[in-house]
């Protein structure tokens, strides 16, 4: 399967990675070749197969519902790139 | 005394032949003349390791030591370590100092292991050659004498050429799609990587999370043993531990070999094997005939469909695992964003390197409306075929063997443009990742003068039984005590 510059662009988006024209065209390349290799699924008969997400057949472990964390804002945010009265700064969102 | 191995380090500090201060003032002096030309590590932190050792040699003179109170090693950057860089081979990362410890981390510390630094790796664990950390290149110490700069593999370079160079007896390492057992292979030192879930993932920075798995680089399977002995366990902090006993792994190493089931899939010695390197392998299953075991063909008729499942699932797992770092609250952040779009976008162009950018964009692909059925939902059912495999296989022999890698060493540069033929590397070891099963890589000989990995895999929790037959195997055979000149 190929994959267009047009579609590298929206996943682009999607994937929030900005990428300039001449990046465009080596993707498109290299990105092609992957989904080439991966394509190669498309052979195997998985029709009555489930497909498999966890290697142990595992299920999500409950605990009690009890507060086990304790508050560590400080330590958090004192590696944060911008930070204000306990908040965290981005550029404004709303004028 | 850099020569010696974990266990015997331990038992010349339990004799007081040599302080736990001693050991760590020699192997710092080591490490800071010899990796300038490896460039194994990305941080060396000797205040904290020579107090830590100081703490360590107080700890023993009051009968409190554990088998590695006062021993040398390394930790992957990749593990979190509090109040030390975790870069992760990331400019991303570059200035990340975590406020907390991996578990990894913390069961180390409280064993008494003196951490000497953190360990390059590719650039968020994805890679085969450590070429992609943006702390620079590792050089594997293998063919240096000659003027070569060969790759150490990846992503665990930094631990496997610290390892492989006598710069530490022992590093941490983690394996998503055989990112211990293929650089352990082409720098001739011993890789294991366990079963999913037997060691604790918290405070490991996430790639690809029902793959990723933490695990030993040492230079035998006794030290890799003493490794698992700290890291497996049940850690309530990470919802993918197994709750599952832990055996000592050192008890059942001098067990003889005598009736062991050793199955090689074919699949595994096709075209893509040199004759040399076959060579080499088939004669370590010689040895193990001589021990006792006996060998028959068996067949993972789904092992050429590994490479396109693992490059869907990883790459999606990854392009969610990665969303995380969009410079707000932690990590690098680019220089006066415009507005919230900008800033996300053009940290991430700026903090990502071009392979973790590749993988990000073919994940988000593969996950995006109209193809995730295609896809995703198609991999992981092929992921239970390649599973499947491994079970029937199970039922008729106790472990598989096979090379680690199709190839020694590559010249460094060689197969960086090239990611496809980059992942080829993994040809061999992917498939264990796929379906949680545990796998070392022991040396087994050379080719051309460098390394060659005998790749043992297990069924599900059979880390002891690896680890005997990988011991039994150095007790007959001296390639792990080669050294790079």
């Amino acid at each position: 399967m190929t994959i267009s510059r047009k579609d590298i662009e929206k996943v682009a988006v999607l994937a929030r990675i900005r990428v300039d024209d001449e990046q465009v065209s080596a993707l498109e390349k290299d990105l092609g070749n992957i989904l080439e290799l991966v394509d190669q699924l498309s052979a195997a008969d998985t029709d009555s197969v489930e497909p498999m997400a966890h290697p142990l057949n595992a299920v999500q472990r409950l605990r009690p519902d009890e507060i086990t964390e304790t508050n560590q804002r400080e330590a958090f945010q004192a590696i944060a790139p911008a930070t204000e009265n306990g908040l965290y700064l981005v550029p404004r969102v709303i004028e | 005394m850099h020569n010696k191995s974990v266990a015997e380090l331990s038992r010349e500090l339990e004799s007081g032949k040599i302080s736990s201060v001693e050991l760590t003032r020699e192997y710092l002096g080591r490490l800071k003349k010899e990796d300038e030309q490896l460039n194994s590590f990305i941080s060396i932190t000797e205040d904290q390791a020579l107090a830590d050792a100081h703490a360590a040699d107080e700890q023993r003179a009051a009968g409190k030591a554990t088998p590695w109170t006062g021993v040398p090693f390394a930790h992957k950057d990749i593990f979190c370590t509090n109040g030390v860089a975790t870069t992760c081979g990331s400019k991303m990362l570059a200035n990340f100092v975590p406020p907390y410890d991996a578990t990894v981390t913390e069961n180390f510390r409280k064993a008494g292991a003196v951490c000497l630094g953190k360990t390059n790796m590719d650039e968020f664990a994805m890679g085969s050659s450590t070429e992609s950390s943006h702390f620079g290149a590792t050089t594997n110490p293998w063919g240096l004498s000659k003027g070569e700069k060969r790759v150490p593999g990846g992503s665990s370079g930094g631990s496997a050429a610290a390892v492989a160079a006598r710069l530490v007896p022992a590093a941490t390492a983690t394996d998503t799609g055989g990112s211990i057992r293929q650089p352990a292979a082409l720098c001739g030192v011993t890789g294991l990587k366990p079963t999913y879930g037997r060691v604790s993932r918290y405070g490991m920075i996430a790639f690809a999370s029902s793959l990723d798995q933490g695990g030993a680089m040492a230079r035998s399977a006794e030290d890799a043993a003493l490794m698992l002995n700290v890291m497996a366990g049940f850690d309530p902090k990470d919802s993918t531990s197994i709750d599952r006993e832990v055996p000592d792994y050192t008890a059942t190493l001098d067990e003889p070999l005598k009736g062991l089931r050793i199955g090689l899939p074919k699949e595994y010695f096709a075209d893509n094997l040199s004759a040399a390197m076959e060579e080499q392998v088939r004669g370590a299953i010689r040895d193990y005939e001589k021990l006792g075991a006996t060998v028959k063909d068996v067949s993972l008729p789904h092992a050429n469909l590994a490479i396109a499942a693992y490059y869907v699932i990883a790459p999606a797992e990854a392009s969610a695992n990665l969303s995380r770092f969009d410079g707000a609250r932690y990590g690098y952040r680019c220089e006066d964003p415009k507005d919230l779009m900008d800033m996300y976008t053009r940290t991430r162009a700026e903090g990502f390197g071009a392979e973790v950018k590749r993988r990000i964009l073919v994940g988000t692909y593969a996950l995006s409306a109209g193809y995730f059925d295609a896809y995703y939902l198609k991999a992981q059912k092929v992921r239970r075929l390649i599973q499947q495999d491994f079970i029937d296989a199970f039922r008729e022999v106790d472990v598989l063997m096979s090379p680690t890698t199709p190839s020694p060493a590559f010249i460094q540069g060689e197969k960086s443009n090239d990611p496809v033929t980059m992942y080829l590397e993994d040809v061999f070891t992917v498939a264990i990742n796929l379906a949680g099963i545990p796998a070392m890589s022991v040396p087994a000989g050379f080719v051309d003068g460098l390394p060659v990995g005998l790749q043992i895999i297990g069924d599900y929790f059979s880390e002891a039984r690896l680890l005997n037959a990988a011991h039994q195997f150095q007790q007959v055979t001296d390639w792990h005590q080669r050294e790079p000149q």
